[in-house]
């Protein structure tokens, strides 16, 4: 398959800082690919992400978005194919309700309003909330605000989505609803996803996760091969899941333990195995 | 307090609550002009028969109309007896040093107290039929010439309704950040004036804070989804200018025609 974003020795360092965030960067991702990115707090992430969008730009290396070499001149254009949801539902709210706000980008696309009444009542119904079109952001939940952002970005038709931290102030229900749907735009429309995350269930979900440290990469590997690092996972941003915390209390009282990351589907299975077996 | 600001718009379906922004803006500001030109008790009972017309044709409860002025009533009070006791003609009632009590002193004050009356309600009126999306909408349009000397036009109106749009979050937050200060044992709203500024610092700085990082995000979120200024973008939210518009104008401009007629030259 072709190659969705190619980042090629990227380097990159905010003025305002002494370091550089990035240094001789590399990655590859493909079209149609779940990507979860990790790591802990300052090591580069939404950094990342920016260079990505072309909100921030490299000082060195090149980034290509299918096949185009981002350049101030056409940062427009790139970016017309990524959408972009953020960490704090609120503060990206920019429309007066609902539509409005799924609208905006629209608006700044210099759609035309028929067009624009198709889309958004198309990209909303997508995301179910349609019924709420009317709503202003302060009669809406933190994950329906969240379904909004992705409302705005379906309505744009991307090729790539990026989540940044966009499921870490909801609640479960809200998370699981994003996370549906960002599933099924991976799943049938071949939409490539980029998730940052600490949450490991979102990580999980991905066919790949790749992890930084200080704007390094230092691993980039299948979740399960990620995710049975066990106490490790801590040190690299994320809380490890209920089954791996299991595993290491099962182990701890003499019990022989698979290698590989278990599911807590998985995990239930394997202890139903194990209990079948005695 | 966002009540007194913003709150005050009250859905309906009301001939008024439906005309179009823009004209409700329009002839308000042009019955404001037009109450100067009234001077006799004719003039000033013919706009009070437009006013509670107004009012009536918009279906909303009167008492809405009244908490409009009583804010401002020590001002109307202050201004009136000003008009009573520094204005003379006419019969003389009473004088006192530099204070006369005459006949015009309190015609005039009569009049500058239905004046008052007069703008209130009918500024009273455009707030609480259009909502305040609709009235910056309505300026956006209207400030159109502007564009001509430069005046950014479409970047002003934006920021009149992400600023509406955040009024409630920023109200939120405030009363979130009291209660935090009210857990560590700070009073609102108590002792003096010092100790009420002092109170209010712990407030102001947080919120501060937090409004410049809501902003740097939007700014982010909003560069992000492809906003780049407000040159050629298109329009989701539109007006339509109706019939019930073109006759709004037209019975404003007869009252304003028979008020010429009537006023005392
Ligand atoms: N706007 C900025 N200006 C200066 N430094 C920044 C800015 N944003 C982030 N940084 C710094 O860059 C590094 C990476 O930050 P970031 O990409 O936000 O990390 P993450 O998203 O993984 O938490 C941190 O050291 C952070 O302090
Ligand atoms: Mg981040």
């Amino acid at each position: 398959m072709v190659d969705m974003i190619e980042i090629k020795n990227l380097s990159f360092k905010y003025s305002q800082q002494d370091g550089q965030t990035f240094n001789d960067f590399n990655l590859k991702i493909k079209q149609g690919e779940w990507l979860a990115i990790i790591g802990h707090n300052g090591s580069g992430k939404s950094t990342l992400a920016r260079l990505i969008d072309g909100l921030l730009a490299p000082s060195e290396g090149a980034i290509f978005i299918d096949g185009i070499k981002l350049t101030p001149e056409n940062v427009w254009d790139v970016r017309s194919k990524i959408g972009m949801v953020f960490q704090n539902p609120d503060n990206q709210f920019v429309g007066a309700n609902v539509e409005e706000d799924v609208a905006f980008g629209l608006e700044n696309a210099a759609v035309s309003r028929e067009q624009m009444l198709v889309r958004v009542k198309e990209s909303l119904q997508r995301v179910n909330m349609w019924e709420f079109a009317s709503h202003e952001p302060a009669r809406l939940s933190g994950g329906q605000k969240q379904r909004v952002a992705l409302a705005g970005v379906i309505a744009l038709r991307p090729k790539i989505i990026i989540l940044d931290e966009a499921t870490s102030m909801l609640d479960p229900e809200g998370r699981k609803a994003v996370l549906d749907i960002i599933r099924e735009l991976n799943h049938k429309e071949k939409l490539t996803v980029i998730s940052i995350t600490h949450d490991i269930d979102e990580a999980s979900k991905a066919q790949r996760v790749v992890v930084l440290d200080d704007g390094k990469l230092i691993q980039d590997d299948k979740p399960e091969k990620v995710f049975s690092r066990g106490s490790d996972l801590v040190k690299i941003g994320l809380e490890p899941p209920f089954s791996e915390k299991l595993k290491g209390e099962l182990e701890s009282l003499g019990l022989v333990v698979p290698e590989d990351y278990l599911t807590e589907e998985g995990m239930i299975n394997w202890l139903w195995e194990l209990f079948s077996r005695q | 307090m966002g009540k007194v600001l913003l709150g005050r718009y009250i859905p309906g379906s009301s001939l008024v609550h439906r005309m179009d922004s823009r004209s409700k803006l329009i002839l308000s500001f042009f019955f404001i002009v037009i109450i100067f030109l009234a001077n006799n008790w004719e003039s000033y009972l013919l706009l009070f028969i437009v006013t509670i017309t107004s009012i009536l044709t918009a279906r909303v409860n009167f008492s809405f109309f009244i908490k409009g002025v009583r804010p401002l009533i020590w001002l109307i009070l202050f201004t009136v007896l000003l008009q009573i006791f520094f204005s003379s003609g006419g019969t003389v009632f009473w004088k006192w040093g530099p204070f006369t009590l005459s006949y015009y002193g309190i015609v005039n004050g009569i009049y500058v107290f239905c004046r008052f009356v007069l703008i209130i309600f009918m500024s009273t009126l455009l707030t609480l039929t259009t909502a305040p999306l609709e009235i910056a909408d309505a300026l956006e349009k209207l400030m159109m010439p502007l564009k001509r000397i430069k005046v950014p036009v479409y970047e002003i109106s934006l920021m009149l309704s992400i600023a509406l749009r955040f009024v409630p979050t920023l109200m939120d937050e405030t009363t979130k950040i009291m209660n935090a200060q009210r857990s560590r044992g700070v009073n609102f709203g108590e002792g003096n004036i010092m100790q009420q500024i002092k109170a209010v610092v712990p407030l102001l700085v947080p919120l501060f804070v937090s409004s410049f990082n809501r902003a740097e995000d939007l700014a982010t979120a909003m560069e992000a989804r492809g906003y780049h200024g407000g040159e050629g973008r298109t329009k989701y939210r539109v007006h339509y200018w109706e019939i019930r518009d073109t006759l709004g104008c037209t019975f404003f401009v007869v009252v304003f025609i028979i008020l010429l007629f009537i006023r005392q030259w």
